[in-house]
């Protein structure tokens, strides 16, 4: 599945239009907590997070994310689509809860981020 | 021991939460730049930004300096802040003592000194309670490399 299918699947609107969302995404994870975030995601991971400062591009940056869905219709601020787009994070906005929009991407096959989730990306290390 | 091959330095701000993460965002270009393999960049790179973070919030600001060298590359995060007093406890999951406030822009989960054990070789962390801490991170290039 990839981010566009993503923001339908989510009634999503895209906040990096400019960016390429044709980018697949294998699995996802769900956390306000960005510490965790750096502990447990793999690279292209997609990020669901109702935090919506700065810190999170940053995180999903530093992680290598395949992108950020905000929930919760958090309002977003302008900086933080510049920078998303600066460091080519894919940042997608939607108005559901996390828990909705985490249900509805598990029932769409995405996977959650853990070590034997049969994940077939091709950046998981064979663990 | 011969001199690195690069050396960098990026100033931490106290509480700068608008600029924090652009050091280690800025050492992650750089080692993309020298062409290092991605996933080497990206421990570098999470293990900078927890460091980062920990000056930012818990040192009162500080610097990161980034060397790359034949062996290894290596991050040192100096702050003169107030040290960490039982640094047993602050290795362990969990363990944090930041505030409300910190843990609601994502901060807080005690995960940031366990994550950059985990991505790095070495750490060594040098602290003085009232002083400020040292923390050195060094991740092997070349052979042993994780
Ligand atoms: N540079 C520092 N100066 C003073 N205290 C520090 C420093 N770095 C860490 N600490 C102390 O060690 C604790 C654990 O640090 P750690 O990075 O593991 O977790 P955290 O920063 O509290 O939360 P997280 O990193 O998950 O956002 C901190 O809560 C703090 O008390
Ligand atoms: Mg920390």
């Amino acid at each position: 599945m990839n981010l566009y299918d993503v923001a339908s699947k989510l009634d999503a609107t895209i906040l990096t239009p400019k960016l390429d969302l044709s980018r697949q995404v294998y699995c996802a994870y769900g956390a306000d907590l960005l510490s965790d975030v750096l502990a447990f995601t793999r690279p292209s991971t997609l990020l669901l997070s109702g935090l919506i400062n700065i810190q999170v591009v940053r995180t999903a940056e530093m992680a290598e994310l395949g992108g950020i869905v905000v929930v919760r219709g958090k309002p977003v601020h302008h900086s933080l689509q510049e920078l998303a787009c600066a460091c080519k994070i894919p940042l997608l906005w939607t108005e559901l809860t996390m828990f909705e929009s985490c249900g509805r991407l598990y029932q769409s096959g995405i996977k959650p981020c853990i070590k034997d989730a049969g994940c077939d990306c091709h950046v998981c290390p064979s663990v | 021991m011969s001199a690195p091959l690069c050396k960098k330095e990026f100033y931490i701000q106290k509480f700068d939460f608008e600029h924090a993460g652009k050091a280690a965002s800025d050492a992650r270009k750089l080692l993309m730049d020298y062409g290092f393999d991605q996933q080497i960049v990206r421990r570098v790179a999470i293990a900078a930004y927890e460091a980062e973070m920990n000056m930012v919030i818990h040192g009162y600001g500080g610097t990161l300096i980034l060397e790359i060298n034949f062996e290894y590359i290596q991050l040192v995060a100096e702050d003169n802040g107030p040290g960490i007093s039982d640094l047993k406890l602050a290795m362990q999951e969990g363990f944090s003592t930041a505030s409300d406030e910190i843990r609601e822009i994502g901060f807080g989960a005690g995960m940031g000194l366990p994550n950059i054990k985990r991505c790095v070789n070495f750490l060594g962390i040098e602290t003085k309670p009232g002083r400020g801490t040292v923390v050195t991170m060094r991740v092997n290039l070349g052979p042993d490399a994780l």
